[in-house]
């Protein structure tokens, strides 16, 4: 009956209401308004203009004016040589990070929560975040100078118990340990922080009650402590998993050579190869597309899996 | 108390985790010491291969080197400058953005969060990013590495998360009694704001002095790169630059082997020095980052 107009005129109210809130909250408009600017710029500006991944992109002609190809660059993506080869390093590489690098800071924080506060608990922590705060390159060259067939102090170590020099970073068997060992290096400490929060909030009293009926350190750990990081390790976990395509290049790119892209090439690196060495603009938006389209799908993916064990999730 | 009571097999337990950790804090370190110890070892100790974890003898000539460098001294103060620049800009549009995106009855609050969040998981990519940075006429310029990267969605939201403790009430009172947006910014919202400003400027700073990836794509000029682009030249493309003018043969290698380790070491130290104070902000920074999370 005077239902429907009732919601007619609520919703024009709520126009109107709409302008005069926009107008009273103008400060907060005003305030934002650059990293509107910002976004618009250098995110959805870019997001417009990979739509050169379906084109044949002449910067003389610009985004609009190149000519339209569809598919193309796709398809010579798929159909191409390093397709399966891209796919599998991407793959292997965060997998084996995965495996080796999430339980480690786990077993680091249980450890340093066996200890009361106090100056070695404070001085091991400080000691294990530091390297996360060494820039890539350094990190990187320090792996270099140490793997140096010719004097690094690795080289040196294998020589002293009588083996033979070897050129760690030419030989593609080695480089996804190289990898995943020197990222664990830098950030095992860095990545223990959240756990050592979550551990230190676990409720006194359920030690207490544990001990009571007779638990020792160990059994407390296995039925206090780790139940109550649980759905931490979940989450992160999950979202781990739903990253699992998105291999960072900066740090292979320092790392990797011709001679060990068999292993070590994977979609990111290859992308910056096509794109910003061998000006492939087209075809190289179309792989950078492809990455990012499934990426977002396993994080979405992930992070509805995490809701629904946890009830928790990134947004 | 509990001591006396602590079972054998749980002491044994505790202190194969003190060595365990220990262990696992040398190996963080390690790295390090070494190549501090063979910035300064003397160049006989360097040469022989004998410097393992503490310093051998004495030679200051890897550091000479560096600081006889006009190279370090331009990317130097290069890097201080996007350091300063960068920050400044970074974590002013940071809190233009998180505040209001914090006040609960803002008309705007929830599309653009919703704007700002996608770009977190969703972007045209590395190609198009780059394309969009020529277009505009930044490659090659000081701006083309400190606007595309003026602010992060991450930070807004850490810093969203904290404005949020501020109590809606509060803003109100103040209102109430007559003050204006600006004066409730600045005399109420800033003030209070002090651990949140530290946290996002050390985020910030750590990333622009570390930052090498696009200050190499962008920036052709050696006049405007910074020292991490120095360093990715002569520690992963291995480039000679030790214009060690009278040397020759062995002692002039010994010699750009230390000026690489010394390069290593004062690019490192701002950092290595500032760190121990700060690091209970970083600490603090992530821990606003997980609440959400």
């Amino acid at each position: 009956m005077n239902c429907g107009s009732e919601i007619w005129n609520g919703r024009k109210e709520g126009r109107q209401n709409f302008w005069r809130r926009l107008y009273k909250d103008r400060f907060f408009v005003a305030m934002i308004l650059p990293v509107v600017v910002y976004y618009l710029l250098f995110s959805y500006y870019p997001m417009y203009g990979v739509l050169i991944a379906f084109k044949n992109y002449m910067p003389s002609k610009g985004i609009m004016g190149s000519e339209w190809v569809g598919l193309e660059y796709f398809r010579q993506f798929f159909g191409g040589i390093y397709f399966w080869r891209l796919l599998r390093n991407t793959l292997l590489i965060s997998v084996y990070s995965l495996l080796w690098g999430f339980p480690i800071p786990i077993i680091f924080a249980l450890m340093l929560n066996e200890f009361r506060d106090g100056a070695f608990k404070r001085v091991v922590q400080t000691f294990s975040y530091l390297p996360h705060f060494i820039s890539i390159v350094v990190t990187c060259g320090m792996i270099i100078n140490f793997l140096s067939p010719t004097g690094g102090i690795i080289n040196l170590l294998v020589r002293a118990f009588g083996g033979k020099s070897i050129n760690f970073l030419g030989k593609p068997q080695y480089f996804r340990t190289i990898y995943v060992a020197s990222n664990i290096w830098q950030e095992f400490g860095w990545n223990s922080i959240i756990f050592i929060a979550a551990l230190s909030g676990v409720d006194p009293q359920l030690y207490e009650a544990a001990r009571i009926d007779g638990a020792g350190r160990f059994k407390q750990m296995l039925y206090v402590t780790i139940p109550s990081i649980m759905n931490t390790m979940i989450i992160l976990l999950i979202l781990n998993i739903g990253n699992i395509m998105s291999v960072g290049f900066e740090k292979i790119i320092l790392l990797y050579n011709s001679a060990t892209y068999e292993t070590a090439d994977v979609i990111s690196t290859y992308v910056y190869r096509m794109g910003l060495q061998s000006l492939q603009y087209s075809y190289s938006s179309a792989v950078g597309l492809f990455n990012s389209v499934i990426n977002v799908v396993l994080l979405v993916t992930s992070n509805a899996v995490a809701k629904r064990i946890t009830g928790m999730g990134i947004w | 108390m509990s001591k006396i009571q602590m079972p054998v097999e749980e002491r044994i337990g505790k202190v194969i985790m003190v060595i365990v950790l220990c262990l696992a804090s040398l190996a963080a370190l390690y790295p390090f010491l070494y190549v501090f110890s063979m910035a300064i070892s003397s160049p006989e100790h360097v040469l022989r291969r004998d410097v393992y974890l503490y310093p051998r003898g004495i030679g200051l000539e890897g550091y000479r080197l560096v600081f006889s460098n006009a190279n370090i001294w331009r990317s130097y103060a290069n890097t201080i400058y996007y350091t300063l620049v960068g920050t400044a800009i970074n974590v002013t549009l940071t809190v233009l953005a998180a505040y209001p995106l914090s006040r609960p009855r803002f008309v705007l609050r929830r599309p653009l969060s919703l704007m700002i969040t996608f770009t977190m998981f969703f972007g045209g990519g590395m190609i198009p990013f780059f394309i969009v940075i020529s277009r505009l006429g930044l490659y090659n310029t000081r701006w083309g590495v400190l606007l595309p990267f003026a602010v992060s969605a991450w930070n807004i939201i850490i810093a969203r998360t904290f404005y949020e403790s501020i109590p809606e009430a509060l803003i109100e009172s103040a209102t109430i009694d007559g003050a204006g947006n600006m004066v409730t910014l600045v005399k109420i919202v800033l003030p209070l704001s002090g651990s949140i400003l530290s946290v996002l400027a050390l985020f910030y700073a750590v990333g622009h002095w570390n930052s090498y990836f696009w200050p190499l794509v962008l920036l052709n000029n050696p006049e405007l790169q910074p020292l991490q682009i120095y360093l990715y030249k002569i520690l992963v493309q291995l480039k000679q630059d030790t214009m060690a003018g009278a040397q020759i043969g062995i002692s002039r290698t010994v010699a750009a082997e230390q000026f690489k380790y010394s390069s290593i070491i004062v690019s490192i130290l701002p950092i290595i020095v500032v760190y121990p104070f700060l690091q209970k902000y970083f600490v603090k920074g992530v821990m606003i980052g997980a609440v959400k999370g």
